[in-house]
């Protein structure tokens, strides 16, 4: 009897699996390779995709402002915008400070920041990434819900684009539609869930922040340099000033 | 030559008609003394219930009391033909709108770019039908024969001058378009009541007695009907600029009535561009009330014309706007006309359909940010760290590029004004590096920057007062 019940079953499991309908365990995901390169070896040996997943939101998760996050993005960035792809930053919490993002080889011409207040900015946020126009979008959605996130995934995947949503730290516990989460936690980012593999348990440390302690060892002592060019200035603006004299 | 005449034969309805949004309500034009107000014109469906032209007000609203009325507006038909002129004129290098209700151009030379004339004569229906303009066809070796040929028979056409002879011989002399002599009446009436009812029959009379009793206008209209006399016409000139303005008849206090027909001013605008083979990046939406008027200023950064873009992009701009009265009509006014240049796309482009090129993306981010919410960065000279950037306008390449001066390592987050760093035991990565300058423009800055990594693991870029270390001032965070 139970023979015969097997029988029937095979089937419909064999049918099922051709459906890949079903996730098998120990097998090897389909999408290996295939991302965007991150800039960081280390990182992109852990990523199931070799790097950022492409037509996909990926989520930062910050304990506070300044702790990497932008040294972590910087290398593609600078290589989107050297091969002439557009790099949208929607509402940022600060200014991008211009000598420090040309110094890592952002070229500016195609980065473009837009100002939205809250709910401007989501929906910035939405057209630059279902436009296609740009190669990656930054967007700082805050009080994004399940819901909002979803359609900035969806608006990624229909983009062929690449998101970037930087949000809490404390966001980590609720689920998410973004492909790839990587929290900040002790120094380190931890990968929190990505689609098309295992979740690594490794973590990736930045080595190089943009501050490194080799360029601090190369720091000028309290600077005067500009002083000589200043007594120049003044030298000739007292001589103007005597010309005037009569 | 071979020239084409559509007939207009409601342009004063249509002018009404395409601005409302439902033209099968039964509609009808008012003219006249305000103690003695007849019925001009009236549209299908009161037709229908009985309306006729010249009926007296009340009878028609005894007939039908929901009747729509609209007055007569001689004004609003003269635009409207200009505005098919200008709309012909992209048809046709040689158009004509001197007489009233029609348009003639030529059609021979057309052909070779919209092909043969059946083709040719669908395509300027369905623009026709599009604009939302009743019409009448014809074509002909002349452009009289087209125009008489046009009031007789819808989509009557003839291309050799024998047939065109042929034809008009059989034309009733009424409906000849004869010219009226001073004070004498029709022509083409007075020589119906004479016997001669066709056009054959006309041109077998002798000349100098038809000359003698009409004149020499109808001679000359006879000659130039058959292609026999040079009839030289007044050739449309496109203005070079628009102006269009619709009056809403009622008064409007909400944005989504006012989109009806900025739709249709936009359209209108979007026909007039492509004519010109040009693009608009300046134009300004003016809503009249009773006294005054609010501007709604629309600006791009590029030339435009699209229609679907421009209306996306003025609505966008409209919803901003508040609109502090009632409206009662809308205009368009578009001075700056700029060449328009196509962007070039490559043939095998893979990018997904709904795919938007950036300068379209901006101007839709604008127009519901704000102008000055898309824009770029740029280093600048200055030593002083918030003066040390600037705003770089969309379309000036070269700040982005000028590299930054060398100095020590920047911060990719500059906080606008510094603020007090909240931070107990901040510990000194680096520093300090001293600052003095400004000394020149009243913005001294003498300060010391430190790099200061806080509890939480962030590296945030501080100053202190010069020679001093403690109450720091963060300025930036090295993200």
């Amino acid at each position: 009897m139970a023979a015969v019940d097997a029988a029937a079953a095979a089937p419909s499991l064999d049918a099922l699996l051709s459906a890949q309908t079903v996730w098998r365990a120990g097998r090897a995901p389909a999408t290996a390779a295939g991302g965007e390169p991150t800039g960081h070896a280390a990182l992109d040996a852990l990523l199931p995709q070799g790097g950022w997943p492409r037509r996909a939101l990926t989520e930062l998760l910050l304990p506070a402002d300044g702790v990497g996050e932008l040294s972590l993005l910087l290398p593609t960035l600078a290589r989107m915008t050297q091969a002439d792809r557009m790099v949208a930053v929607v509402a940022p919490p600060y200014l991008p400070y211009a000598p420090a993002w040309q110094a890592a080889g952002v070229d500016l011409r195609y980065l473009e920041i837009i100002d939205a207040d809250a709910r401007g900015a989501l929906w910035a946020f939405e057209q630059c990434l279902r436009s296609a126009a740009c190669g990656a979008v930054l967007g700082w959605p805050l009080h994004a819900d399940a819901r909002a996130l979803r359609r900035l995934q969806v608006a990624a995947d229909s983009g062929d684009c690449l998101g970037f949503a930087f949000r809490d730290r404390k966001h980590a516990a609720n689920p998410s539609p973004a492909a790839l989460r990587l929290e900040h936690a002790e120094g380190a980012w931890h990968v929190r869930k990505c689609r098309g593999g295992n979740v690594p348990a490794r973590t990736f440390h930045l080595s190089e922040r943009t501050v490194g302690a080799t360029e601090v060892a190369t720091f000028p002592a309290p600077s005067r340099s500009r002083l000589p060019s200043l007594l120049r200035h003044r030298e000739v603006a007292v001589a103007v000033a005597c010309a005037g004299v009569p | 030559m071979l020239w084409a005449c559509i007939h207009l034969p409601q342009l004063a309805l249509d002018a009404v008609l395409r601005r409302t949004p439902d033209p099968d309500r039964p509609l009808a034009l008012v003219s006249g003394p305000a103690h003695l107000r007849r019925l001009h014109e009236v549209n299908g469906s009161a037709a229908r219930a009985g309306l006729k032209p010249g009926m007296r007000l009340s009878a028609a609203h005894a007939l039908l009391p929901d009747v729509i009325l609209a007055e007569h507006d001689p004004a609003a038909e003269s635009r409207c033909q200009r505005l098919l002129a200008a709309w012909a004129y992209r048809h046709s290098s040689q158009v004509s709108a001197q007489w009233p209700g029609a348009i003639v151009l030529e059609a021979r030379a057309s052909f070779r770019l919209f092909g043969p004339w059946p083709r040719f004569e669908a395509r300027l229906r369905e623009e026709l039908d599009g604009l939302g303009f009743t019409h009448r066809i014809a074509l002909a070796p002349t452009p009289r024969a087209a125009r008489v040929f046009a009031g007789l028979r819808d989509g009557f056409a003839v291309t050799s001058a024998a047939a065109m002879h042929e034809a008009l011989a059989r034309v009733p002399v009424r409906r000849a378009a004869l010219p009226d002599r001073d004070g004498a009446g029709d022509a083409g009436e007075r020589l119906h009541r004479m016997g001669v009812r066709t056009l054959g029959a006309l041109r077998a009379l002798p000349r100098d007695g038809l000359r003698r009793r009409f004149g020499r206008e109808l001679l000359d209209h006879l000659d130039r009907l058959h292609g026999e006399l040079d009839d030289p016409l007044d050739c449309y000139l496109p203005p070079d600029h628009f102006d269009a303005r619709i009056e809403l008849g009622y008064e409007v206090e909400s944005h989504q009535a006012l989109l009806f027909p900025l739709r249709r001013l936009v359209g209108d605008l979007a026909a007039y561009l492509s004519v010109r083979d040009g693009g608009v990046q300046r134009f300004v939406l003016r809503l009249e009330h009773e006294q005054d008027h609010t501007d709604v200023a629309v600006g791009l950064l590029a030339a435009e014309r699209a229609p679907a873009t421009l209306f996306e992009l003025t609505r966008s701009r409209l919803e901003q706007a508040a609109i502090p009265k009632p409206v009662v009509a809308v205009r368009l006014l578009a001075r700056e006309l700029p060449p328009f240049v196509p962007p070039s796309r490559d043939l095998f482009d893979s990018r997904p359909v709904q795919a938007l090129p950036w300068p379209q993306l901006r101007e839709r981010l604008r127009a519901r940010l704000g102008d000055a919410a898309v824009w770029r960065i740029a280093p600048a000279d200055d030593p002083r760290p918030e003066r040390a950037w600037r705003r770089a306008d969309a379309g000036d390449d070269a700040p982005c590029v000028q590299p930054a001066p060398r100095r020590p390592p920047r911060p990719a987050w500059l906080l606008e004004k510094p603020v007090p760093l909240r931070d107990r035991h901040p510990s000194i990565v680096a520093g300090p590096e001293r600052l003095e300058s400004g000394w020149w423009d009243g913005d001294d800055a003498r300060r010391d920057y430190y790099v200061i990594e806080t509890a939480q693991g962030q590296r945030a870029w501080a100053f202190a007062p010069v020679g001093e270390q403690g109450s720091w001032m963060l300025h930036g965070w090295f993200a």
